[in-house]
């Protein structure tokens, strides 16, 4: 049976849908979750999806942190199930605290829409189990709050537990991110956020594939996650 | 009692502030001399019911702690008036 992908829409997301058509292009079956609902339906993994929630007010992921799914987004993520949070998701999921950090507003104060390539720096998590580190993905970001920051001990400890998973590539880093930085995993590398969109790079139609083995990682992972 | 609480919110110090910054480098050309150091943040009011200061505070410091500043980037610095 196909694994089952959750993708959670709160008030103002705007990527589920294309989120859904990328993972069921690689053998998923995407499910649209309510943000106001209290259960996954049992899911096999969620996603966060880009977009606006909550209109970004106070702070991007600020009140979707208190949107009433995230507590079982959260019980789910300590149950080591696969979460990632795509763009505002990772947003989310810093507010959340279910990743260390958080997103500024990008350097230089520009909202960002362009193809980022960027290096797969580890392949232990849920999103890139299927890469290999080195391989540059060209690959879609559209934001205006990526800048990731953490203090100098959590960027310590993400590189000492190979927890940082993509970079951007080393001439570009288009917001000013710490260490180049595109997304990181949780202790455990079930739990993802990145800025840039794999599924606006799912098809030769949208100018690039390279999303697709990010895809392909998170149904792989969605599908051990099925089976135990 | 009553009281009116404001909540000053700003990016904590060695954290970059491009809002700040960019202000910055516009002043010499409106002919602001001499300025510097400028810091972007935001400021909310609101009201609290409690049985006295102390409780108002510990209300008010909560909220901002958890929903007005990130307190992994931003710090917040509460003032409180008996209304």
């Amino acid at each position: 049976m196909a694994p089952r992908i959750g993708v959670v829409v709160f008030p103002g997301s705007n990527c589920e849908h294309d989120v859904i058509q990328g993972v069921e292009a690689v053998g998923a079956e995407g499910v649209l979750l309510w943000h106001g609902d209290t259960r996954l339906d049992g899911v096999d993994a969620v996603v966060l999806p880009g977009g606006f929630a909550h209109g970004d007010y106070l702070r991007p992921g600020a009140l979707a942190r208190f949107s009433p799914v995230m507590d079982a987004v959260g019980d789910f993520a300590r149950a080591g199930g696969p979460v990632v949070g795509i763009c505002n998701g990772f947003q989310v999921l810093t507010e959340a605290g279910l990743l260390p950090g958080a997103l500024q507003k990008n350097g230089r104060l520009r909202f960002l829409c362009q193809p980022a390539r960027l290096v797969v720096a580890s392949t232990s998590s849920v999103l890139t189990c299927e890469a290999t580190v080195g391989d540059e993905l060209v690959i879609p970001i559209n934001h205006f709050s990526g800048n990731y920051t953490c203090d100098a001990a959590t960027l310590e400890r993400l590189r000492a537990e190979d927890r940082i998973v993509l970079r951007y590539a080393d001439d570009e880093n288009p917001n000013g991110s710490v260490d180049a930085i595109a997304g990181i995993a949780n202790e455990a590398g079930n739990v993802v956020g990145l800025m840039p969109h794999p599924e606006r790079a799912s098809s030769t139609l949208l100018g690039s594939e390279d999303g697709l083995v990010l895809l392909r990682s998170l149904v792989s992972s969605a599908a051990v996650s099925a089976a135990a | 009692m009553r009281f009116r609480a404001r909540v000053e919110v700003q990016l904590r110090p060695g954290i970059a502030d491009p809002e700040g910054a960019t202000i910055e480098r516009a002043l010499p050309a409106l002919g602001f001399d001499g300025v510097a150091h400028v810091r972007a943040g935001r400021s909310f009011s609101f009201e609290v019911d409690a049985p006295d200061e102390g409780a108002a505070r510990t209300t008010a410091t909560q909220l901002a702690d958890r929903l007005l500043a990130n307190p992994v980037i931003e710090q917040s610095r509460l003032e409180l008036e008996a209304i």
